[in-house]
C-alpha cells in the first residue's frame, strides 16, 4: 500500500465543504448588532474538504496505528486489556449522550443509578468506604487524592504535615501530583527487590510526614509483603496510606487495598475496568477513601435519597470541586458495563489469570532474558534487557524489533532501578496461544541479537516509518501546519 | 475460569502451571500475607450476558428524560455530524495508547498534529498541547504557568465573570498549590476593568484570567486591558469558547499570552458532564512551561514526513516532582473529535454555526421581551447565551417545562434566567418554549 502522508490542510479546496445546516429563518441579524471591535477580523485557516475527504483522510490514518485491536500490546503498567464493543455501544445511547449536567436529577435518574452503583461496586472490590468518580485519569486522580490526604490533616488543625513518602521505584504522576498538590516529596529507597526497606522508613516518619504513595504490587510486580507493618507505623506517625491503583489488576479477587490498610486510592478505569485508552485519554481516575475522608471528597457528589431517588449533592466539608461536573461519565458507563458482564462470578479471576499470564511470559524467557528478581510476580515483572550483554543490543533495540514482528513494544527504560528495563505486562485477555508467540518470538529477537546484532540494533525494518529524528523535532519544534508551511 | 473477555481453558492453566514450576494459581500468591487475602465474594450482580446487559442499559435508559435543552452555562447542545462517531469507532484509534512507539503510532500522532494546527488557528496562538481534561483544569494550569512563568510573583487574578465552574475549580487547585487568587468583581455583568487595575498595582500580579463570552454569555470589551496586564508584566490569560472563534475576536487580537477553554461546543456530546475536551495555547515564548504532550513533525531515516512526541523534556516522567504539571493521560480522542468536527465545518460552518445559534437566541430574546414578563438585565452584546429577568416564577416554570420535554434557562437567582440557543433548536421549538412558560 501506498504511504499516505497527507495533512487534512493539504487537502482543502477553496469553496469545498463537508457540512450542511437548516436554513436561518429567524428574520434577525445577531452579528450585525455585536461592535465590530468585538469581531475577529483575520479568519482562521481552517481545512475546506467534503464529507468523503474527511472519511477517507482519518481512516486512512487509523491504518497506520496499532490498538489493542491490532495486536498484543504487551506494555507494563498500562493494562491494556481488550475493550469490549458493547461497552461503546451502550456508552452512545442517546439517552445518556443526550444529558445535560445540569439538567434536573429527576430527569436524569438513569444515569444517577448507574453512577452511584459505580461507586458503591468499586468501594466494595476496593474495601474502601466511598468513592468520588469525578476525577478524569489516573493522575488527576492521585492529585484529588492528595488533596483529601491534605485536607484531612488542615482539618486537624494539623498544616505541619506537608511531607510525603514516595518510593523511588514509582511511577512519575506520583511526585509530580505531590507538587501540584502543595506537598513535598520525600524519597524512600528501594531494596534490591524493589520492596520498600521498612527500616529506611522508620526514620522519616516524623509529625511532619501526611503519608505515603504506593503501589502494591510494586513497579516490579512484586507484592509488597510488609505492607501490614508498613501501614501501622505510617498511621502510628498520623500518616495515611495512598495506594496509587495502576497495578489493581492482579489484586481482583485476591487483595482489597482497603483490607491492606490503605486510606485513600485511584483506580483507572481505563486499566482495570477494560475502557479504551483513546491514544491518551479519555481515561476516568475514581478515587477511593476510608469512613473518617469521606466528607473531604470533592464536589458534587452523588447520592441516594431513603425514596430511592438519587440526587447530586454539594457538601460543606469538601476539598472542593476538581472538575466541571461529574467526570468523564462516558467512560464510567464502560467500566460500568464491564463489571456487569463479569460479575462476581468472573470479576475474582482476573486477578489469578492476569498473574498466571505475566509468569507464564517471566519463566518462559528468563533463559535469554535477564530476570533481576526471582519468585512469582503478579501482573508484570521486569527484565533488565538480554542476558548476553556482549552484543551491544540494548532494551531498545529489541523494543523497536517487535515491531518488526507485530507486537507493541513493552515499556522500557522504566522502572528507572536497572539500566535496561523491559516491563511486560499481558493481562488476563490474552490466550495462551498469543502468548506462546510472544515467547517465540522474544527468543528469536534474542538470537538475532546473538547472530546478527547490527540488523537487531537497526531495527524496526518493516514499520511505514523508521528511526524518526527526535533530536531536531525537539530543537527546531515545528508543532503546528502554519509553522511547517514556514 | 474461561468467560468471554478471560480465554483460559482448564488445559491452558495446567500447561501453564507446570512451566511455571507451581501447582496451582493461588501459589503464585503465597507470598501474599494470609491475613490480607479476601475470602468473600464481592458485593456486585452476578455475570450479565451481552442480552441481559443491553436490556439493563435499556432500562436506565428509560429513567432518563432526553430534553428539548434551552440551558447552557458552559455545556451546549451543538449537533455532532454523524461522521464522527463513524470514525472515531475505528479501533486502531481507540484501542491505542499514548503515542511512545511513533512507527506504530502515525495515526495518532499525525491527528494530535492536525489538532493542534486548528487550535492555533482558532485562538491565534502559535503553540497549544495535545489536549488538558477540561476547561475548567486548563484554567488552572494556565494559573500554574502564569506562576511558573513569572517566578516570584505568586498572585492571579480571575474575572469574577467566569464560569462557575471554572472558577471553582481553578481555586481548589490554587489553594492546594499555594497560588493567592483575586476575584476581580464583576461589573453590570463585565468584568470591573478598573477593579482590576487597581489589583494590577499589588506588584505581585503574575497573570490574569479573562472571559470570552463570559458566564452571562456577554462578550466583553476587554479593549486596551493587555497594554494594562503587561505593563506590570504579567500575562494575560482568556477562557474562551472554542466554536465562538470563528466570529468573535481571537485571544491573539485581544493581545492574550494563554488561551484555553473548552471544546465541547466543538459538537461533542453533552453526555451528562464528560469526557469533554480541555485545551491550552500560549505564545511561543511560554512554551517550555506550558504543561502536557506536545506532537512535532520531523522526518525518518528515509526522509519521509513523520511525526513524534517532542519537548518531553517538560514532562512528569521526566521532571518528577520538579515539573510543572502531573498531567499524563489527556483527553486524546476527544482531540480527534474536535479535529474532525473541525475538518468538516471549516471557518465557514463553524461561522454559519455561530450565526445560526445567534439568530436562534436573539429571536427567542425578543420573544420573551415581547411578552411583557421578561426584561433585559445587562443590555450588551450576546451571541447563543443570554440572561433576563423575570416575574414569573422560575423554578415553577422549569418543573413545568420538564414535565413536556423541555430543559428551560439556568436559574440564575434574583429572578434572573439564562438561556442558550444552538443551531439544533428550531424556530418551533423557541416558539413552544415561550407558549409553554407563560401557560406554566
Amino acid at each position: 500500500m501506498k504511504y499516505y502522508d497527507k495533512l487534512i490542510f493539504e487537502l482543502s479546496r477553496p469553496g469545498r465543504k463537508g457540512y450542511e445546516l437548516p436554513a436561518d429563518n429567524y428574520g434577525c441579524d445577531a452579528l450585525k448588532e455585536i461592535p465590530a471591535d468585538l469581531l475577529r477580523k483575520d479568519a482562521p485557516e481552517l481545512p475546506e474538504v467534503s464529507e468523503l475527504d474527511v472519511v477517507r483522510h482519518y481512516t486512512n490514518l487509523s491504518s497506520k496505528n496499532f490498538g489493542v485491536d491490532t495486536g498484543f500490546y504487551p506494555l507494563g503498567s498500562c493494562t491494556m486489556k481488550y475493550n469490549p464493543k458493547i461497552n461503546e455501544e451502550v456508552a452512545a445511547m442517546p439517552e445518556f449522550a443526550g444529558l445535560h449536567p445540569l439538567q434536573p436529577a429527576e430527569s436524569a435518574q438513569g444515569a444517577l443509578e448507574l453512577y452511584y452503583n459505580l461507586q458503591k461496586a468499586l468501594a466494595n472490590i476496593a474495601g474502601l468506604a466511598e468513592f468520588t468518580l469525578n476525577p478524569y485519569a489516573g493522575a488527576h486522580g492521585e492529585l484529588t487524592g492528595l488533596m483529601v490526604m491534605r485536607q484531612y490533616h488542615i482539618s486537624r488543625g494539623d498544616e505541619k504535615r506537608r511531607k510525603v513518602i514516595v518510593p523511588d521505584s514509582a511511577h512519575g504522576t506520583n511526585p509530580a501530583s505531590a507538587m501540584v498538590a502543595g506537598l513535598e516529596v520525600i524519597e524512600v529507597k528501594s531494596k534490591p527487590n524493589g520492596s520498600i526497606d521498612v527500616e529506611d522508613l522508620k526514620p522519616l516518619l516524623d509529625d511532619t510526614v501526611a503519608g505515603i504513595m504506593m503501589t502494591n504490587p510494586n513497579t516490579l510486580g512484586m507484592f509488597e509483603t510488609e505492607i501490614m507493618e508498613i501501614a501501622k507505623l505510617v498511621h502510628e506517625a498520623g500518616g495515611l496510606l495512598y495506594y496509587d491503583g495502576a497495578n489493581l489488576n492482579p489484586m481482583l479477587g485476591k487483595v482489597r487495598p482497603g483490607d491492606m490498610g490503605f486510606d485513600i486510592m485511584h483506580i483507572n478505569l481505563h486499566k482495570t475496568f477494560s475502557t479504551p485508552h483513546g491514544g491518551g485519554g479519555p481515561g476516568s481516575g475514581p478515587v477511593g477513601v476510608a469512613a473518617h475522608l469521606v466528607d473531604l471528597l470533592p464536589n458534587p457528589r452523588v447520592k441516594k435519597g431513603e425514596d430511592g431517588k438519587f440526587y447530586v449533592e454539594n457538601g460543606d466539608k469538601s476539598l472542593g470541586s476538581i472538575s466541571s461536573f461529574l467526570g468523564n461519565f462516558g467512560v464510567m458507563m464502560k467500566a460500568y458495563a464491564y463489571i456487569l458482564s463479569l460479575g462476581k462470578e468472573n470479576l475474582k479471576n482476573v486477578g489469578p489469570m492476569a498473574t498466571l499470564n505475566a509468569n507464564y511470559i517471566k519463566e518462559s524467557l528468563k533463559d535469554d532474558y535477564l530476570l533481576p528478581i526471582e519468585g512469582a510476580c503478579k501482573h508484570e515483572f521486569v527484565f533488565d534487557g538480554l542476558k548476553d550483554k556482549s552484543t551491544g543490543v540494548t532494551t531498545l533495540n529489541v523494543a523497536k524489533r517487535l515491531l518488526d514482528y507485530g507486537f507493541h513494544a513493552p515499556t522500557i527504560y522504566f522502572p528507572l532501578l536497572f539500566h535496561e528495563s523491559m516491563m511486560i505486562e499481558p493481562t488476563e485477555t490474552e490466550s495462551k496461544e498469543t502468548l506462546d508467540e510472544f515467547i517465540e518470538v522474544m527468543h528469536k529477537v534474542a538470537k538475532e541479537a546473538r547472530e546478527n546484532p547490527d540488523m537487531v540494533k537497526n531495527a524496526p525494518h518493516t514499520t511505514l516509518i523508521s528511526h524518526p529524528d527526535e533530536t531536531t523535532a525537539a530543537k527546531k519544534p515545528i508543532l503546528t501546519y502554519r509553522q511547517m508551511k514556514g | 475460569m474461561s468467560n468471554r473477555f478471560i480465554p483460559h481453558t482448564e488445559e491452558d492453566i495446567s500447561a501453564m502451571l507446570e512451566k511455571i514450576g507451581v501447582k496451582s494459581v493461588d501459589e503464585l500468591f503465597a507470598d501474599i500475607p494470609s491475613e490480607v487475602i479476601f475470602k468473600e465474594e464481592y458485593d456486585i450482580p452476578s455475570a450479565m450476558s451481552e442480552i441481559e446487559l443491553r436490556n439493563h442499559f435499556k432500562e436506565l435508559a428509560s429513567k432518563n428524560d432526553t430534553l428539548v435543552v434551552f440551558g447552557g452555562n458552559g455545556v451546549y447542545d451543538h449537533y455532532a455530524p454523524s461522521v464522527i462517531p463513524h470514525l472515531l469507532e475505528r479501533s486502531e484509534f481507540y484501542t491505542a495508547y499514548t503515542p511512545y512507539q511513533p512507527e506504530i503510532s502515525q495515526g495518532t500522532l499525525q491527528y494530535i498534529f492536525e489538532y493542534q494546527s486548528m487550535i492555533c488557528e482558532l485562538t491565534g496562538m502559535e503553540t497549544t498541547n495535545a489536549s488538558m481534561y477540561d476547561g475548567a483544569t486548563a484554567a488552572a494550569e494556565t494559573i500554574f504557568m502564569m506562576v511558573a512563568s513569572a517566578k516570584k510573583k505568586n498572585r492571579v487574578l480571575l474575572s469574577a465573570t467566569l464560569p462557575e465552574h471554572v472558577l471553582k475549580v481553578a481555586k481548589t487547585y490554587a489553594r492546594f498549590h499555594g497560588v493567592d487568587v483575586t476575584e476581580i468583581p464583576e461589573k453590570d455583568g463585565v468584568t470591573d476593568l478598573e477593579a482590576m487595575k487597581g489589583a494590577l498595582g499589588s506588584g505581585d500580579v503574575a497573570g490574569v484570567i479573562l472571559p470570552a463570552p463570559n458566564r452571562y454569555g456577554v462578550i466583553e470589551d476587554f479593549t486596551g486591558v493587555a497594554d494594562d496586564i503587561h505593563s506590570v508584566k504579567a500575562l494575560m490569560g482568556m477562557y474562551v469558547d472554542p466554536s465562538t472563534l470563528a466570529v468573535l475576536r481571537s485571544p491573539a487580537e485581544w493581545g492574550a499570552d494563554i488561551a484555553c477553554g473548552d471544546g465541547q461546543t466543538l459538537g461533542m456530546p453533552m453526555q451528562f458532564g464528560g469526557p469533554y475536551l480541555g485545551f491550552l495555547s500560549c505564545r511561543q515564548s511560554l512554551i517550555r512551561k506550558m504543561p502536557g504532550r506536545v506532537v512535532g513533525a520531523t522526518t525518518d531515516a528515509s526522509g519521509k514526513r513523520c511525526y513524534v512526541l517532542t519537548l518531553q523534556a517538560r514532562e512528569q516522567h521526566i521532571r518528577r516532582e520538579k515539573a510543572t504539571s502531573n498531567i499524563c493521560s489527556n483527553q486524546s480522542l476527544m482531540a480527534l473529535y474536535a479535529t474532525i468536527y473541525i475538518s468538516l465545518m471549516g471557518e465557514k460552518g463553524l461561522r454559519e454555526v455561530n450565526v445560526l445559534s445567534a439568530d436562534g437566541a436573539h429571536y427567542l430574546y425578543n420573544r420573551l421581551i415581547e411578552t411583557g414578563r421578561f426584561r433585559p438585565v445587562f443590555n450588551r452584546p450576546f451571541l447563543k447565551e443570554f440572561v433576563v429577568e423575570t416575574d414569573l416564577d422560575i423554578k415553577k416554570v422549569n418543573a413545568y417545562l420538564l414535565e413536556k420535554g423541555v430543559m428551560g434557562g439556568v436559574d440564575l437567582g434574583n429572578s434572573r434566567v439564562m438561556f442558550a440557543v444552538t443551531e439544533k433548536r428550531t424556530k418551533e421549538e423557541i416558539d413552544n418554549l415561550v407558549t409553554l412558560m407563560l401557560e406554566a
